[in-house]
């Protein structure tokens, strides 16, 4: 990673975090669904980084969110699996062109760019909620949380890659 | 020894994800278990430093709303004295010092949430403040939860909202006693689990905190009866209990302290061993 690249993650690392825990998390739509659009982060770090880097950021990234929600290690699990298995999601959603690193996320087609959101929000939010409210009694209530959380959160996340993407293209 | 290092090196990304995934599934687990001391807590000067610095701005926008409930708490209280419940049965008659079991330290609710299975309310108030861990916690109208983490300046209550909480509760009217029990939902409704079917229950029956433990004083305000049944067959009533404090909105807090809590813990605690 060049120097440049690093600064951008911290600062990016350091924003995401805040506007979850001061802002997102307090949303509440329709009384519990909440955004969560820190693993933002995740998605967008750079195709050619490290990706043992990746996986150990990503879980200083959930413990992070845990300590400000009080959710013992639920956000640093759903963040370590969505870092481990994004390549298998990249090599999906955008074919094996992703390795030839002429691939940049703000500049693929939309219809891609969605697919590879909508997946890495889907595991994320399933592995979140499934181990936040860990009792599979309440299975309808996990897949509940997980579809409604989940499409606040693509929009979310869209719209942001969307709003920032003419600077970083 | 070379294809035991090469297979470390070719598959570290995958032990990586194994070691730290083991790491964030083991402190999940160690915070759905109540009685133990908790690893991660937004109590520490990080967190609670940025939530007390949001506080300090966002508190602004309800401060009326806030003042209302705190006035109709001393009207209350004003009530009981001037009627003379409370200064009778407190006060002897020969003494001028008011000897309390409990002590009170007002607190501001910094951080709050309501919309998960297991909710966390932090406090600007800790360990400097003689608040300690398993200390009650209350809202100008009622219940709020309990203590569970503690640091220097902050503190984590863990909120009857969470489905690890077994506030025990009984009826002011008959005595008959039960647990809390919050399994997500409706952030004002509440369960009340192990009610047995022999007690009289009526809508609107008030519902209090039991003396039995050291956490919370006698007849603290819960909520009322908001619906039940007995259609089930069970032993046991299934009630749904409105709460009194609004948790969504909640900013003022007490917590309570039991002096001689460590005391008669130690005590129970000899008791038990005994029995073993």
């Amino acid at each position: 990673m060049r120097t440049n690249d690093t600064l951008v993650n911290i600062v990016r690392f350091v924003t995401l975090v805040l506007v979850q825990v001061l802002l997102l998390s307090h949303v509440n739509f329709m009384g519990y669904v909440n955004p969560y659009l820190y693993p933002l982060f995740i998605l967008v770090y750079p195709l050619a980084g490290d990706k043992t880097l990746l996986i150990f950021l990503s879980f200083v990234l959930g413990l992070t969110i845990d300590i400000f929600s009080d959710s013992g290690g639920v956000h640093a699990a759903a963040c370590v699996f969505i870092a481990w298995i994004r390549p298998v999601i990249l090599k999906f959603s955008f074919g094996v062109s992703y390795q030839l690193n002429t691939l940049k996320i703000s500049t693929a087609p939309l219809a891609k760019r969605i697919v590879y959101i909508l997946t890495m929000v889907v595991f994320h939010h399933l592995i979140l909620f499934s181990l936040e409210i860990f009792n599979m009694d309440h299975i309808i209530l996990i897949l509940k949380s997980t579809l409604l959380s989940g499409i606040f959160t693509v929009i979310l996340m869209v719209a942001t890659i969307l709003l920032f993407s003419k600077r970083t293209a | 020894m070379q294809q035991i290092l090469s297979f470390f090196i070719r598959n570290k990304n995958f032990l990586l994800f194994a070691l730290l995934f083991g790491i964030s599934i083991a402190l999940t687990i160690s915070s759905h278990s109540y009685h133990q001391s908790k690893a991660v807590t937004s109590a520490n000067f990080l967190s609670g430093g940025i939530y007390q610095l949001k506080s300090s701005i966002t508190d602004y926008f309800d401060l009326k709303q806030q003042n209302e409930l705190l006035i109709q708490e001393n009207a209350e209280l004003r009530f009981l004295i001037e009627n003379g419940g409370f200064r009778h049965a407190m006060m002897p008659i020969d003494t001028t010092v008011v000897d309390s079991n409990y002590t009170f330290v007002p607190a501001r609710i910094i951080n709050n949430s309501y919309t998960k299975s297991k909710n966390n309310l932090t406090l600007d108030k800790g360990r400097n403040d003689s608040i300690l861990v398993d200390m009650g916690v209350l809202s100008p109208q009622g219940v709020i939860g309990i203590i569970n983490s503690t640091s220097g300046n902050y503190a984590t209550v863990q909120s009857v909202l969470n489905s690890n909480s077994h506030v025990v509760a009984k009826f002011k009217k008959s005595d008959h006693y039960g647990y809390l029990s919050w399994n997500g939902g409706d952030p004002n409704l509440i369960g009340l689990i192990e009610i047995p079917r022999l007690a009289p229950v009526a809508l609107g029956d008030t519902i209090v905190t039991d003396g039995r433990s050291t956490i919370f004083p006698e007849g603290v305000p819960i909520g009322t009866v908001h619906n039940f049944n007995n259609d089930s067959g069970d032993d046991y009533y299934t009630i749904n209990v409105k709460l009194f404090t609004d948790m969504t909105s909640v900013k003022n807090a007490y917590v309570i302290g039991h002096r001689d809590a460590d005391e008669i813990q130690q005590l129970e605690n000899e008791i038990e061993d005994e029995d073993q």
